[in-house]
């Protein structure tokens, strides 16, 4: 386990996330796809963290990272609650009143 | 723990974190997407844990597992189908969804390959969940400080987005409707 195969695999996992959350029409869907991209975040800070300079500080960060998480699930949560009560659907393409 | 073992737990748990965030995607059951997140979750928490974040890896499993039970129930909630049972596909343009994601990894793999990064500074202290927590409200306490309101202010705005009908509706954008405009007459004082 060395620092390069750690943010290897949190390439990775943020890659699988990315795809996820542009593909996916549900909003929940979307929100997975978020989550797993700040999943990815989560793992490679650790892994900074650890191998680069294992002082408390990046340990703070890792924690603005989860509670960043929390912050963007409970407002997706929120704002997939109104739109399904206007619009009666949970789909990312009955939203796109701000497209261009 | 050997450096051997540590080495083949952390391949056995990354392998299961990018497959099972891959299955979140590809399965046809929103049930089932749930379950493959949360084990997704779960091997970063366990990775962390390899990594000596005893605090924020514990916390990261603990807070997974939750989060992924709340959003079951708003599966069930807003898809109006058994999630266990129903097929699904639901994508637009999967193949421009993939270009970018597989861009997005080369770029970042190389740069994690490529990246002459410098050596370790410093030593980790004794016990790092306590000088988490004696950073946190010591030297650091302005960060929690600012992540209080945010959280408030997260609980208040989820609540205002989230709530159908609000005092406002009820009384009028001035508050000054004496009797409340209700779908049902009725309830105290009405």
């Amino acid at each position: 386990m060395t620092l390069q195969t750690v943010l290897l695999v949190a390439a990775a996992l943020f890659a699988v996330g990315l795809c996820g959350a542009i593909s996916q029409q549900v909003v929940v869907m979307v929100m997975m796809g978020l989550e797993v991209m700040v999943n990815a975040v989560i793992l490679a800070a650790g892994a900074m963290w650890w191998f680069l300079a294992p002082d408390p500080t990046g340990q703070v960060l890792l924690l603005v990272v989860l509670a960043a998480m929390t912050v963007e699930m409970a407002m997706g949560f929120a704002v997939a609650t109104l739109v399904h009560r206007h619009r009666g659907s949970d789909m990312t393409d009955s939203a796109t009143d701000l497209a261009g | 723990m050997s450096g051997v073992l540590v080495d083949i737990g952390f391949w056995v748990l990354g392998v299961l974190a990018v497959a099972s965030a891959v299955v979140v995607f590809v399965v046809d059951s929103m049930a089932r997407a749930t379950y493959a997140l949360a084990l997704s979750f779960v091997a970063v928490g366990l990775a962390l844990l390899l990594l000596q974040q005893n605090y924020v890896g514990v916390v990261t499993v603990l807070m997974m597992v939750m989060e992924m039970a709340v959003m079951a129930v708003y599966m069930v909630m807003y898809m109006g189908m058994n999630p266990a049972l129903m097929p699904m596909s639901m994508v637009h343009d999967k193949r421009a969804a993939l270009a970018v994601s597989v861009a997005a990894f080369v770029v970042l793999g190389a740069g994690a390959l490529l990246v002459p990064w410098p050596v370790r500074r410093g030593v980790p202290s004794p016990d790092v969940t306590a000088a988490l927590g004696e950073s946190l409200m010591g030297k650091q306490m302005l960060v929690m400080v600012v992540v209080s309101p945010v959280m408030v202010a997260t609980i208040v705005g989820g609540i205002v987005l989230a709530s159908g009908r609000t005092r406002y509706d009820r009384f009028g954008d001035d508050l000054d409707v004496r009797t409340p405009r209700d779908p049902e007459r009725g309830g105290v004082g009405r």
